[in-house]
């Protein structure tokens, strides 16, 4: 919202004194951010003239159209220029920099010889005097509006200084210079005139029958006004003082008609709008659309009703789409001299709606659907007839009034409450005096206060807290800590996290964080099928091409190394931890209760219940070699081991036991890829990935990822050790040849089986696939100790034998002898 | 065997160990006046063919010298070691400024990082760190926080929609549903802070992304006040940037707090916008069950991204969202 000081001045006495930056300050303390402060005018030096156009000359051999045109300076003889704008003819009153002028971005004027022309100045744009965007072409003014040969500085009111402030959407009353002047008088602790008093006893005379306005459901609307004015001239043009302030709020002026609504919506914040009563057909009905039906807006789009929309309608078709825009064919046109002014106080979730499904957000639907003032619709609907007939021929027929203005109610406000939430003690007194200020009235014994008509939003003790704290100033509350609970630490699980990532990180791993998005094609070339490729779809996503949530963390990793790859590095280790998106579970419809009361146990536990498990990962993805190779030699590459060793010692970190299997799972080499099971589930995946992975998303052969399902791990136990023994330990090896299908962890479990309790360790400390015959050697280390003796030999043989035993009968080993 | 004979194999001895130059001469000379042929072991073996009065008196000679000679053999042997020493650890001398380093550089992500030093501050605050799913319900992400269907606030944030949409499961847009849940499973006193992942359908720029990190903070207790919010707010400024960093809270509008305010930070020279902050509204007190007339609280909530960008002096989102192993290994592990 734009706020030129010039304007506000017009409702606040402002002292000389205050400077520009004092009332954006002052407006920053009271909760308005003042985005720009544009000093208007500050860049321009003179002579800028208004002339007329007095003769066009269209030199036609160059590639862009270009005028020399004459023009009446107000001087003696006729000054010539060169133009490249075409918008323009003969008789129009523009302005002209005449040499000596220097215009914004430091651009001085002088004479000058271009296109075979000597140029005596420049005809100027808007855009040129810095007073807006519109580059489209040179500004014109209409006849009688300005004086030839005048200063056009003056004339057109450029020195000003303009804010442009963000209005919170609770602040509706602040979209207009009645909102803004009044927040700048309240914070400066000056003086404010409503410009609405001098309006509550304008009448009109009624001089015959006025359109019949009707609200045809109290809830979508609660006042409408519908003043009928007759002959108007259409040849009426908008005074240049208001155009310039139009103009200086960022629009466009249009038409007399037109610029008079836009003006009283940026003076008071209430959205007119004038139909030509010609087009109406019968009276005019606020209702629903009913159906489905195409309606073009003033903007030429043709758009497809909603049954649902709010319409404004005449007997037989729709007029506007409520609050948000006209419809074109009851425009006000170069030919209307009977309008219809429509000021209506619409619901605002009805216009919120309106604006939503069709994507049409204009100054009338903003201000409505942060709630308009309900007394504006008579008055500033007064004000339009009283600007329209003051500046043209226009009169007043007659003003027809459906429903009436509801207001906030009355609310009673405990003054305690307000010391004892800011924590800093407002008396009684004080607080009557500021609501005041903000226009409230206050019953000082009950403490009844009446908010003001444009403050829908005060309802209840806190919200009347934040006007006092923002009108004493936010600096005036003191800094305190709260007192502070005797401890705190992180959950086992946050420390499980932490510890994995430290762990990883200082082991030569760098973390990444992916969007957790994917699609289709991803789930599918991993090779994820049945429940670990379902997934939730976004329904509005940032882009077609990634439209699901992620079922894995590795196609994430990959497309970072792919990222990395590409950028020039060639050996890296990188993993990522967040959570992962399988849909295991249908959801189910919204659950909405009642709020201001805490739902019923069983209502919160469903709302829980219909949030997906989401579970918590950490996956990595090791390319390239294990270190980088430099004057101590080569390096290795990583491989299926590394994986498989970073993915245990997670595990180990967590203080877990796990077995080792073989599992053919995507993303993974089928042949090479370990399983990890944890109390029975299988927790943790590691080793090569798929050859045809690695190939479609260009990475180093043989590249290799672990993924550990961190929230699948159980809690670690309370660790109960057992005695160190000091008794001497007994070492036995065992060779012991198997089928090479045998694995490793199948003879040691057998082993480890068959040794009984006293096997302290077991080490695989060789492997030989060299047999030929499909057989291998796996030689085993046994360590035995007895807490309280010294094995004799005939007790360690009998335990090796034992050994043996149970691994030849699990597994079909043949014990190796030399 | 007379004692002049003696004093000679002594001093022989002593002669020819200090005249030894290197430890291989020392062990000839070594030989030739302690091994089995020397004069002092010779004497030493003919002992026994004496009487029991000479062996007596000889015997301690011969034993006199032997520790003499042993004597001498000890300071010549640790001069030449030491010679030797001073040679060969000279000869073995490497350039230890070589590269040795060949293991890759690992480190945790700067937000990571961040989220890792805002939990462990407030945890000393006595405040625990409480965690919530990223696809959330969305009566806990906007209707619990007072932001009903219709209001504005609820386009202000453009919003993913899980389908179905009848679900109403959104990708949360804040981590204030952390806070509802919060107050829908504890009693109060709560101190809580909760850090996480949100989204928000923005698209990718040098200071926007999709995906993002919030920590949002909430206190409910009996007699909490807006200078507690100030309070807490103007120390976890001053560990995030600094002693000298000063705080402003500015009035501002959020459906869940009233009174609401902006939290700014006058950081390197600029007032700097942080966080949204306020007074928890007895709405969204109640709608959680907790007793507004016994309790009061306040809730604050910064962007992680935007710290780390403010205090870094990072200015490309796009180094923070890319995962370039050279952007995120200046980091380490955050120590």
């Amino acid at each position: 919202m734009r706020a030129p000081l010039s304007w506000i001045k017009e409702f606040v006495d402002i002292p000389a004194s205050i400077t520009a930056e004092e009332i954006s300050d002052a407006l920053i303390r009271v909760g308005f951010e003042v985005e720009e402060i544009i000093k208007q005018g500050s860049d321009i030096t003179g002579p800028l003239v208004f002339a007329k156009v007095l003769s066009i000359e269209e030199l036609t051999e160059f590639k862009k159209p270009v005028r020399y045109v004459g023009l009446d300076c107000g001087e003696k003889e006729t000054r010539y220029v060169i133009c490249g704008a075409t918008n323009f003819v003969v008789g129009d009153l523009i302005v002209a920099a005449l040499p000596g002028a220097v215009l914004p971005g430091n651009f001085a004027i002088g004479a000058r010889e271009t296109y075979g022309k000597t140029s005596n100045g420049m005809i100027c744009s808007a855009r040129e005097l810095g007073l807006g965007d519109d580059h489209s072409g040179i500004m014109i003014f209409a006849e009688g509006t300005v004086k030839i040969g005048d200063d056009a500085i003056a004339g057109l009111m450029i020195n000003d200084v303009i804010f442009d402030v963000a209005v919170n959407p609770d602040r509706g009353y602040a979209l207009s210079i009645r909102g803004i002047a009044r927040e700048v008088a309240g914070s400066l602790g000056l003086t404010f005139t409503d410009p609405v008093d001098a309006l509550r006893e304008l009448t009109f005379t009624e001089t015959g029958k006025g359109v019949s306005a009707k609200i045809a459901d109290p809830s979508t609307a609660s006042v409408f006004y519908l003043r009928t004015l007759s002959n108007f001239d259409p040849s009426a043009t908008t005074p240049l003082w208001m155009r310039r302030r139009i103009e200086k709020m960022g629009m466009r002026s249009i038409s007399l008609v037109v610029d008079v609504t836009n003006y009283v919506m940026l003076e008071l914040g209430q959205p007119l709008h004038a139909f030509d009563k010609s087009k109406i057909k019968g009276g005019v009905t606020i209702k629903r659309a009913g159906k489905a039906q195409p309606f073009t807006t003033l903007d030429g789009q043709v758009r497809q009703l909603d049954p649902d929309d709010l319409m404004v309608c005449d007997d037989a078709q729709p007029l506007a789409l409520a609050g948000t825009m006209g419809g074109a064919s009851s425009e006000i046109s170069e030919t209307t001299t009977e309008i219809a002014l429509e000021a209506v106080r619409f619901d605002p979730v009805c216009v919120a709606k309106n604006s939503r499904r069709h994507k049409l957000s204009s100054e009338a639907s903003r201000r409505l659907e942060r709630s308009v003032d309900p007394s504006l619709a008579q008055l500033a609907s007064a004000r339009f007839v009283q600007l329209l007939t003051e500046n043209s021929s226009a009169q007043h027929v007659a003003t027809v009034v459906d429903g009436e203005p509801r207001f906030a109610p009355v609310v009673k406000v405990d003054p305690a409450y307000i010391s004892r939430i800011l924590g800093v003690e407002v008396s009684p007194a004080q607080i009557t005096e500021i609501l005041r200020t903000i226009g409230c009235d206050v019953n000082e014994k009950t403490f009844e206060v009446d908010p003001p008509s444009w403050r829908s939003d005060l309802l209840t003790s806190a919200d009347f807290a934040e006007e006092v704290a923002r009108m004493i100033g936010y600096d005036k509350i003191p800094s305190i800590l709260p007192p502070r609970p005797l401890h705190a630490s992180l959950t086992p699980t946050q420390k499980r996290r932490r510890a994995v990532a430290q762990m990883l990180a200082s082991r030569g791993l760098a973390e990444v964080q992916t969007f957790p998005f994917t699609n289709q094609e991803t789930i599918d070339s991993m090779g994820f099928v049945g429940e670990r490729a379902a997934t939730y779809r976004i329904a509005n996503p940032m882009s077609e091409e990634f439209p699901l949530m992620r079922v894995h963390l590795v196609p994430g990793l990959i497309e970072v190394a792919q990222r990395n790859i590409s950028r020039g590095a060639k050996d890296f280790a990188i993993f990522e931890m967040g959570s992962i998106f399988r849909s295991s579970q249908k959801l189910v419809p919204f659950i909405s209760p009642d709020l201001s009361k805490r739902p019923t146990q069983k209502v919160i536990d469903e709302i829980f219940a219909s949030v997906p498990p989401q579970a918590y990962h950490v996956a990595g993805l090791l390319v390239g070699k294990v270190e980088s190779e430099d004057w101590q030699g080569k390096a290795r590459s990583y491989n299926w081991q590394d994986a498989i060793a970073y993915a245990q010692d997670i595990l180990q970190l967590c203080n877990l036991e796990w077995t080792v299997k073989r599992s053919d799972f995507a993303p993974w080499h089928p042949g090479r890829c370990a399983e990890l099971i944890v109390d029975g589930k299988a927790v943790a995946h590691a080793g090569e990935l798929h050859p045809r992975i690695v190939a479609k998303y260009g990475l180093p052969e043989r590249s290799v990822a672990f993924a550990v399902g961190l929230s699948a791990l159980p809690d670690s136990q309370l660790v109960r050790p057992t005695t160190v023994g000091t008794m001497p330990a007994a070492l036995q090896d065992v060779a012991l040849i198997v089928d090479a299908n045998i694995t490793a962890s199948q003879v040691e479990e057998a082993l480890r089986h068959g040794a009984g309790e006293l096997l302290e360790s077991i080490t695989l400390f060789d492997r030989y696939d060299k047999l030929g015959d499909g057989k291998i050697s796996l030689a085993f280390s046994l360590v035995f100790r007895a807490p309280d003796r010294t094995l004799t030999g005939a007790e360690v043989t009998a335990m090796r034998e034992s050994a043996v035993d149970a691994a030849v009968k699990a597994t079909g080993a043949v014990l190796r002898t030399a | 065997m007379n004692p002049a004979d003696i004093a000679s194999w002594i001093s022989d001895a002593q002669k020819a160990f200090a005249a030894a130059s290197d430890l291989d001469a020392l062990k000839v000379a070594r030989l030739a006046h302690t091994g089995d042929k020397a004069p002092v072991s010779l004497a030493s073996r003919a002992l026994g063919s004496l009487s029991p009065e000479e062996k007596a008196s000889a015997g301690k000679l011969i034993g006199d010298a032997k520790a003499e000679i042993a004597k001498a053999l000890a300071k010549a042997t640790e001069k030449l070691e030491v010679e030797r020493d001073a040679k060969v650890l000279l000869e073995e001398v490497v350039d230890i400024t070589l590269p040795v380093q060949r293991t890759h550089r690992g480190g945790l992500h700067p937000i990571s990082i961040i989220k890792n030093e805002v939990s462990d501050f407030f945890i000393e605050q006595g405040f625990s760190v409480e965690e919530g799913p990223e696809l959330e319900s969305g009566w806990l992400n906007f209707d619990a926080l007072n932001i009903p269907a219709d209001h504005p606030a609820r386009t202000m944030q453009d919003t993913f929609f899980i389908e179905p949409i009848e679900s109403g499961v959104v990708l949360r847009t804040q981590t204030s549903p952390v806070q509802i849940r919060s107050m829908l499973t504890q009693e109060p006193p709560i101190y809580m802070i909760c850090p996480g992942r949100t989204f928000r359908a923005d698209e990718l720029d040098a200071t926007h992304s999709p995906v993002f990190h919030q920590v949002e903070g909430l206190v409910v207790d009996k007699g909490i006040t807006m200078a507690h919010l100030k309070g807490t707010l103007d120390n976890f400024a001053r560990h995030m940037f600094g002693p000298d960093v000063v705080t402003r809270l500015r009035p501002s509008f959020f459906p869940f707090t009233e009174p609401s305010a902006e939290v700014d930070i006058f950081f390197n020279g600029r007032w700097i916008e942080w966080g949204g902050c306020g007074m928890v509204n007895p709405k969204v007190l109640a709608t959680c069950g907790i007793d507004t007339d016994i309790y009061t609280g306040f809730a604050f909530g910064m962007g992680l991204e935007r710290t780390l960008m403010v205090r870094h002096g990072i200015t490309d989102m796009h180094d923070i969202v890319e995962g370039d192993l050279r952007f995120t290994r200046q980091f380490g592990v955050g120590l």
